[in-house]
């Protein structure tokens, strides 16, 4: 008897099969808000297995091609999938939920860039249904204006945005992948209105970023768990795709509910 | 003696606002481009040496003096070689060098 999780982030769906009850409920728990049990199409299929033994000892957490697949991992698991059958393995240590979650945010920042989009390290939230992101290094203030946003708003996270193009412009969609201290974001997505660069200062002010240093910030702050050059090279097309069409400031803030006002 | 200069191919280009952002897909630094260096950028054929990518595209559209911009643009070349984006050769270089973005 096995569980089947289907955990879909940003429309795609992966099944994470495991024999491990135990494991399979507290991932069940942990990604609570996006499983389904109708996924929106065939989805790629990860089978959990509580062995690390014989799996490579080198683990590294950046993705590295393996024929039409990738494998990667580190010191609590090894994953290897093929992107032809749409299957893998993920070795792990027993009854730990971790090694899916950043099994996970891997998975969709070596997909995503085909798709001309990215993960961002940002928070995302929305507000009377247009999508805002809060990008930014560890300390900029991103899970600061989470906290600050008034109770009409959204999280789609709090740490890792999924962004994506959706029509005439982007689509930033909820994940589950939250900061140490935040919270889970919603599984909905919005059309992305517009993306702050995060600084703390003495005064609330939004100002307009030439393309170029939003192109610059933005591929600072995407995330690629890869040296491959052909997902470097998507991810440079897609970051400077967005800077010519969703608007980039920078946000400097003063920690208070008032910064929320200069957010429209 | 003449200077090659070809596009790498490990590289990630665009023009964006008529500047020139260009990504090492080796180690992911970012360079930016201003005008001149632009058109020597788009006329690293590997074929065409730098003296005459000077005079032709750059000393035509920029008030330069032709000596003074040789000069500029080798050094110019070489910190790009450095950083992998460019190859520099003293003799003509046989590669697959994408057309310019």
């Amino acid at each position: 008897m096995t569980s089947d999780i289907v955990v879909e982030i940003g429309g795609v769906p992966v099944l994470l099969r495991t024999a491990d009850r135990a494991l399979g409920k507290i991932i069940g728990e942990r990604f609570a808000n996006f499983v389904t049990s109708r996924p929106s199409a065939t989805p790629f299929e990860m089978t959990l297995r509580p062995d690390l033994e014989g799996a490579p000892k080198r683990r590294t957490i950046r993705g590295k091609r393996l024929g039409a697949g990738w494998q990667f991992g580190r010191c609590d698991f090894h994953a290897e999938w093929s992107s032809e059958t749409g299957r893998g393995v993920i070795r792990q240590e027993a009854g730990s939920g971790y090694p899916a979650d950043a099994f996970l945010r891997i998975f969709h920042s070596l997909l995503l860039p085909s798709q001309r989009g990215f993960l961002l390290h940002s928070a995302t939230l929305v507000r009377n249904g247009s999508a805002f992101a809060f990008c930014g290094v560890s300390g900029a203030g991103k899970t600061t204006m989470c906290r600050l946003a008034p109770p009409e708003v959204t999280l789609l996270s709090d740490e890792i945005s999924y962004i994506r193009p959706a029509g005439d412009g982007y689509r930033a969609f909820g994940t589950p992948f939250a900061s140490d201290l935040g919270r889970i974001g919603e599984n909905v997505s919005a059309p992305l209105k517009a993306l702050y660069l995060l600084a703390k200062g003495p005064q609330n002010k939004s100002e307009p970023m030439s393309r170029r240093e939003a192109a610059a910030s933005l591929l600072h702050n995407a995330m690629v768990f890869t040296d491959d050059a052909e997902i470097s090279r998507l991810v440079f097309e897609a970051a400077l795709d967005l800077v010519m069409r969703v608007p980039v400031y920078r946000l400097t803030f003063v920690p208070t509910p008032e910064v929320w006002e200069t957010i429209t | 003696m003449s200077v090659y200069i070809a596009r790498s191919s490990a590289i990630a280009a665009r023009s964006l606002d008529g500047e020139m952002i260009i990504m090492s897909a080796r180690d992911s630094t970012l360079f930016t481009l201003n005008e001149v260096a632009t058109e020597i950028w788009k006329a690293a054929d590997g074929v065409t040496p730098l003296d005459r990518i000077v005079r032709d595209r750059v000393c035509a559209q920029f008030e330069v003096e032709p000596d003074a911009a040789c000069a500029d643009a080798e050094v110019f070349c070489t910190q790009l070689a450095g950083h992998g984006i460019l190859l520099i050769s003293d003799r003509p270089i046989e590669s697959k060098t994408e057309a310019a973005p």
